[in-house]
């Protein structure tokens, strides 16, 4: 069965002249419990796709379907309890006045869950941090730490998906190690689905089964992530992409 | 190696705050010829910090000791702020990380290049802009006459960086100090700059020093790599070498890496011995 199903979803910004069409018939198809993975250039559009299904967008087109469930324009509540993200950068998205605690509490709260104290401590010790971080604030705690929280805050609602976007490249070699493995642990004990977004291809050929190559908000190509590495893509762009990730000795001058 | 272009021996850096005080940078020696040297380690390492001492950008809250300090005769500890200006920019250059917050974001960024040039020259405003013309064609840049007139939000984050290349390589200088100038950049784009500043590096006979926490990056273009762990230099290699390197912190890093070829189930974690701290 799949789990996330996107069906020529195109997304516009702007109007008359300035008119930017930032997605091109997008087709994907994710199944359960696969990690997926969205590489391509900044530019690409790969986080926009991800910022559809997580609903920050309204007004994009085409059909998205998450666990057989239609994606609508106004997501109800429960949708955020299938689908969860996230983001790039824990410096920048960890409130700084809130400490872990609350941070963690709050989805809790909006979705009118109790035992939240209870669920606060498991969850912490599920991501590889313990009760000595709930009344700390963001600042206290270094980037991996950050990266976990942020992890927690998305698992807290028990999604079946998770939208990662870029989640390791804020980080240091030694500390993505870290949150790459326990990634790689949590899809493993939760089964869940991931949807990762990064233009680092040797992160998506450790933990993802398949990618999707993004060029200028299309699509140009799908394959598995074994392939990434025995030469097996064909689009000539995604060649251009491996080549680059590869080596960057006797580079010949091409700018 | 050619002629000694800076050398330093024991440089330490201390951070005053708060009346506390903090060691940021640790006995760390190295001289630089006409090279390409790699500073590598993680956030925190101080490999930033010490750029920052050779060009004497820190507030003053630090202080910054060494044995010896020197670039090319001069003694940059003994130097007074008017010596220092005069090398700041122009015999020793430095290319900062993100392009987004270096670059004056209301100045055009051929001005901005101009304006470089006009701080060490005493020339009309109009040869001024030539050079920087030049100069943009020279980084690869494909019409300098209409980037020239462009705001940096108007260029993408590799063409900016390139015009920070022009900007620094513009007086001519005898070092230049890349802070992870790659690193806000896409794998296609980073490429680019790399090739920029190693055909610059090669023509113009730079020294630099590289500083990044990327070590597949460094492995391939850099001749010399330091590998930085709290504060101290922990190893020093040729790049070429650094499959054998035999810190375990280096060979950690090395085998934290996620990598295209070789899939594994888990990554290695990074085991820190408290022991590196005085090695």
């Amino acid at each position: 069965m799949s789990m996330i199903e996107i069906a020529s979803l195109s997304l516009c910004f702007g109007t008359g002249a300035a008119l930017n069409a930032v997605l091109h018939d997008v087709d994907l198809s994710v199944a359960e419990g696969e990690a997926f993975g969205l590489v391509g250039e900044s530019g690409s559009g790969k986080t926009t796709v991800l910022r559809c299904l997580a609903g920050q967008y309204q007004h994009w087109t085409g059909q998205l379907q998450v666990a057989g469930q239609t994606v609508t324009r106004n997501l109800p509540l429960n949708h955020y309890r299938t689908v969860q993200m996230v983001f790039q950068d824990p410096y920048a998205s960890l409130h700084p006045r809130y400490t872990i605690d609350a941070a963690l509490q709050e989805p809790l709260r909006i979705h009118g869950i109790d035992g939240r104290a209870q669920k606060v401590s498991e969850i912490l010790r599920k991501v590889g941090l313990n009760d000595s971080f709930r009344f700390r604030y963001p600042h206290q705690l270094s980037g991996g730490q950050r990266q976990r929280v942020a992890i927690a805050r998305a698992l807290i609602l028990r999604p079946r998906v998770l939208l990662l976007d870029e989640p390791t490249s804020a980080l240091d070699v030694s500390v993505q190690a870290e949150i790459l493995n326990l990634l790689a642990d949590l899809r493993r004990q939760e089964g869940l689905t991931y949807l990762m977004v990064t233009h680092d291809l040797a992160v998506v050929a450790h933990l993802c089964d398949r990618v999707a190559v993004m060029q200028q908000g299309r699509v140009v190509e799908t394959l598995d992530s074994q392939l990434l590495a025995s030469d097996g893509a064909t689009h000539a762009y995604t060649r251009l992409l491996v080549q680059a990730s590869r080596d960057i000795q006797g580079i010949p001058i091409a700018v | 190696m050619t002629e000694i272009k800076l050398a330093v021996q024991d440089l330490c850096v201390e951070f005053r705050n708060a009346g506390k005080t903090s060691l940021a940078v640790r006995d760390v020696s190295f001289t630089l010829g006409r090279e390409k040297l790699a500073i590598v380690g993680e956030s925190g390492s101080g490999k930033s910090t010490v750029g920052r001492s050779l060009l004497r950008l820190h507030p003053p809250t630090a202080r910054v000791t060494a044995k010896t300090l020197r670039f090319a005769d001069i003694d940059l500890l003994a130097a007074s702020e008017k010596q220092i200006q005069a090398i700041r920019g122009a015999r020793m250059s430095m290319i900062m990380q993100d392009p987004k917050y270096s670059l004056n974001p209301v100045v055009r960024v051929g001005e901005q290049i101009a304006e470089a040039y006009l701080a060490h020259h005493k020339v009309p405003h109009r040869e001024a802009r030539e050079r920087a013309l030049d100069m943009l064609a020279k980084v690869h840049i494909r019409d300098p006459q209409r980037v020239y007139d462009l705001y940096p939000h108007e260029v993408s984050g590799g063409m900016g960086q390139r015009i920070m290349i022009a900007m620094m390589v513009i007086t001519d200088p005898q070092v230049i100090i890349a802070d992870e100038p790659t690193s806000a950049l896409d794998v296609s784009v980073r490429r680019q700059v790399l090739n920029v500043l190693e055909e610059l590096v090669s023509e113009r006979d730079l020294g630099l020093i590289f500083i990044s926490h990327d070590l597949n990056l460094v492995r391939h273009f850099c001749d010399r790599v330091l590998v930085m762990y709290a504060g101290r230099v922990v190893e020093s290699i040729a790049a070429a070498d650094l499959d054998q390197a035999s810190h375990p912190y280096t060979r950690g890093l090395l085998a934290a890496l996620p990598s295209l070829d070789h899939r594994r189930a888990t990554l290695p974690v990074l085991q820190r011995d408290p022991q590196w701290l005085n090695a």
